[in-house]
């Protein structure tokens, strides 16, 4: 589903319309990342929420897995114009780790192990459009493609949905991520083509 | 695309520089190492790519070639040195 703005309305798709402009239908899963994969022992693991007023809510490994699990089948859109169809996740919804923080915040500023970063508006996690992914077809989800756990906000491109996520700070304004600050589009819509800075 | 080396960006760094930076060596002020720009290690995405120390990691410079502009962020990353006559 293409993501909402103010003063703007998706263009209606045909059913079955699944593959976004520019894009190229794989079977495979390739592997992006920018920098080397870092190991991260899930006893060792943390999720931090950070709100603008920097109250922090802390969920470990055992927490995370001892609540509520979404099964989440979804369509990936890589910026570098490869997508993936029905891709089988699970993990916990955004709404569900959010849910009782206070917060005003606008923006989510994402953190990873290794030190990735990326940002987007706070509204695009909540709604049943995000989760913590641990676990891809039906196995934990391997280091290569972000395991213990990484973002999946599938509407936008795939570098939103941050590997080895350790965290998100929630932000009164918006700040850059890591291929954000180096000219890729702030919100990254694969509807719209949102790849880089002006599109 | 996994990790290539540094000379994989001799295209795009000769956009910017008169000489072939991948020559070029770093002194890297994370953990010491000096080594050729040549010698790093890079990830890509798209049209973007992030060169960073061959032994800590530490990110050099990214750098992307987007329409009509090319992007290139030293950030903290350390000083290259270039043999001069």
């Amino acid at each position: 589903m293409a993501a909402l703005t103010p003063g703007f309305r998706s263009r209606r798709r045909a059913p079955g319309d699944r593959l976004p402009p520019g894009q190229f239908l794989t079977e495979g899963f390739p592997v992006l990342s920018a920098g080397p994969t870092p190991a991260v022992a899930t006893d060792r693991w943390r999720f931090t929420l950070t709100t603008e007023t920097g109250d922090q809510h802390v969920w470990t490994w055992p927490q995370l897995t001892a609540l509520p699990q979404a099964d989440v089948t979804t369509d990936l859109h890589c910026v570098t114009r490869w997508s993936k169809f029905d891709t089988r996740w699970r993990g916990v919804s955004l709404d569900m780790l959010l849910d009782g923080v206070d917060t005003e915040a606008r923006y989510a500023w994402v953190e990873s192990y290794g030190g990735y970063t990326t940002n987007m508006p706070l509204a695009d996690l909540r709604n049943g459009r995000a989760w913590i992914a641990h676990t891809y077809d039906g196995r934990p989800l391997p280091a290569e493609h972000g395991g213990p756990a990484r973002l999946l906000v599938p509407h936008l491109y795939l570098w939103k949905s941050a590997k080895w996520v350790s965290g998100i700070r929630l932000r009164i304004n918006d700040q850059q991520g890591f291929w954000e600050s180096l000219g890729y589009h702030a919100y990254g819509d694969p509807w719209r083509e949102q790849r880089t800075w002006g599109d | 695309m996994g990790m290539q080396d540094g000379n994989a960006l001799a295209g795009p760094l000769s956009e910017v520089f008169a000489v072939d930076v991948t020559a070029a060596q770093r002194l890297c002020p994370g953990c010491g190492t000096d080594s050729a720009v040549g010698a790093l290690h890079v990830y890509r995405m798209a049209t973007a790519a992030v060169a960073r120390c061959p032994v800590c990691g530490e990110i050099a410079f990214r750098i992307a070639r987007h329409a009509g502009a090319l992007w290139l962020d030293f950030g903290g990353g350390g000083a290259l040195r270039i043999p001069v006559g």
